[in-house]
């Protein structure tokens, strides 16, 4: 008897149709990110300089939180691309880190300015009271720099 | 008088038509006439009266609001800012509902202030202290629903933090926010809810506040020396001792009120609500109104995620089971020597989680609020349960009228009765 009204507060079919989003981001430089919007939250697209993915790379698996290796991050063969969604799994705040004025913490990736979570190139959670990594949206590349999200 | 009708004392026909077959003017007369209370209230006993009376300013004030405001994401904001520069009188409405927010807090603070220091929460008033906690959490949920229907940056991101406390919980975590928020996060089905949510749990919160005086009235009220009448001449009837002198603390009230309306309205507001939400940026500085920073501040305190929310949680939960953590027989800290300054040592405890929560978690703000933390909960786990053990109590009065009557030892009953019996 209750399960209409609890069921009719999830979701509805329309919020649900509004699940994928398109960019071309080959005007992205290496170096530079761009934020997209997938339903309704940010996602951040970093295109990675060789010395940002040579730091997530070598990292002792050992020392994370939330342990996964940078291979398990991006697609295969698109390590320069991490996508990942822009919202800190502590409490939704947006870290910052997309603009290159923005302080990015203490692992070169994002900084959450609301209870003080760093996450590194890699969108690994490294410090602060985040308990896991950057979420990775479902995508894909339709071409080489055509991306698909959702 | 023909069986079924109630026996009304009321003279005036038409009254006393209306009073035979409703009883209501009786039950007036009862409760907040001839009422019987105890006559030694100190001005702490005003603020259950005007939390009252701010609940129906609340409540009007709301309804006038509504007729205005348009819950969309798109048009919230502006409609908002309509009120303020083109709907007659909206600026003030909005304003007095605002604060009004503010200063039911002030006053339901005290409030629950009073019944710790007086130990209004012990025996026969448990339950009447629970439904004051229930009152308080409803309170809760709709100023921080309320919050969220301006729009602006802080009502956007407070709402996102907010629900996504409940992503701690684990395994169910995410489906509850889901759940929440409608979506895949705040969005337009989230203010849609909330907005129908707030205009309904102030209703809810009437007929809880109903419950509350209801057993108010079984039990009678507590007094500043924690003891019980002993008979007519330890209270005064309602009407008109404390009419008149819940009148001079509705003054008071109105004065700090329209203080805060009239020459500082947005002194307790954030001025980052004025700028319309954004969902691609967070501010700098969430915070949340000045009523909620304690529990702000204990969320930050503890390291982890589902620790810090349970603990927040469990900061007022806590509050549901004082009457048994509180092992004292005497109610009234005035004779309770040394309990009294470790009650003003949580007072403050509440006060530095006030303020580190308004702060920035990190450095001192960080290590003060986890010794608050740490102190909040002694209070009531460890403190007060041992503490009722060992605490030799000072002598209680053998009656409220005692202290009053100088000249030592219980009055002859005779003597007693004749000058003070009023009702």
């Amino acid at each position: 008897m209750a399960w209409p009204f609890i069921s009719s507060m999830n979701p509805a079919r329309d919020v649900l149709a509004l699940s994928t989003t398109e960019a071309d981001i080959k005007s992205v430089p290496v170096g530079g990110a761009v934020t997209l919007v997938w339903r309704g939250k940010p996602v951040f697209v970093r295109h990675r300089t060789a010395a940002e993915i040579e730091s997530a790379v070598n990292v002792d698996l050992a020392e994370l939180r939330d342990p996964q290796p940078d291979s398990a991050r991006h697609k295969a063969g698109k390590a320069e691309w991490l996508v990942v969604i822009g919202v800190c799994t502590h409490l939704g705040c947006v870290p910052l880190g997309q603009k290159p004025t923005d302080p990015r913490g203490d692992f070169g990736g994002w900084f959450c300015p609301c209870h003080g979570s760093h996450y590194d190139t890699a969108g690994r959670i490294r410090k602060g009271p985040a308990p896991a990594n950057l979420a990775l949206p479902t995508y894909a590349f339709t071409t080489d720099t055509q991306l698909k999200i959702g | 008088m023909s069986i079924g009708l109630h026996n009304s004392a009321f003279k005036n026909p038409v009254i006393r038509w209306v009073d035979s077959r409703l009883p209501i003017f009786s039950m007036m007369q009862n409760e907040y006439g001839s009422f019987p209370t105890p006559k030694n209230f100190n001005y702490f006993w005003n603020f259950g009266a005007l939390a009252m009376i701010n609940l129906m300013i609340m409540i009007a004030t709301g309804i006038f609001l509504a007729m205005h405001y348009t819950p969309h994401v798109t048009m919230a904001f502006d409609s908002v800012e309509r009120i303020m520069r083109d709907v007659n009188y909206g600026w003030l409405f909005r304003y007095v509902h605002a604060n009004g927010a503010s200063m039911f807090f002030i006053v339901v603070y005290i409030h629950i202030w009073r019944g710790m220091y007086y130990g209004s929460y012990k025996a026969p008033r448990e339950l009447l202290w629970m439904i004051g906690v229930v009152i308080f959490l409803l309170m809760m949920a709709t100023a921080f629903m309320g919050y969220v229907l301006p729009w602006g940056q802080m009502s956007f991101w407070g709402a996102t933090v907010i629900t996504n406390l409940f992503s701690a919980f684990p395994v169910v975590g995410d489906s509850i926010v889901t759940l929440l928020w409608g979506g895949f996060s705040v969005d337009n089905p989230t203010l849609n809810r909330f907005f129908s949510l707030h205009y309904l749990l102030p209703f809810v919160i009437f007929g809880v506040v109903f419950l509350h005086v209801a057993a108010l009235h079984i039990t009678g009220s507590n007094n500043p020396l924690g003891i019980d009448p002993k008979g007519p001449q330890d209270t005064v009837p309602f009407h008109p001792y404390y009419t008149a002198k819940d009148s001079v603390g509705m003054v008071v009230y109105f004065i700090v009120f329209a203080s805060l309306v009239f020459f500082a309205p947005n002194l307790l507001g954030d001025p980052a609500n004025y700028i319309p939400a954004n969902p691609l940026v967070t501010p700098t500085h969430i915070v949340p109104e000045w009523y909620f920073l304690p529990y702000y501040a204990i969320l930050r305190a503890v390291p982890d995620k589902l620790g810090g929310v349970l603990l927040m949680f469990g900061s007022i939960l806590v509050w549901f089971i004082l009457p048994w953590l509180d092992t004292s027989p005497v109610r009234s800290m005035r004779f309770r020597p040394i309990a009294k300054w470790f009650l003003l040592l949580w007072g403050i405890a509440f006060g530095t989680l006030m303020y580190c929560g308004g702060k920035p978690p990190e450095g001192i703000y960080v290590v003060l609020s986890r010794v608050a933390t740490l102190y909040y909960f002694a209070w009531f786990l460890v403190i007060l349960p041992v503490l009722g053990r060992l605490e030799r109590p000072l002598p209680l009065p053998e009656s409220i009228a005692k202290p009053v009557l100088r000249g030592g030892g219980p009055l002859p009953a005779g003597a007693m009765t004749k000058p003070m019996e009023k009702a």
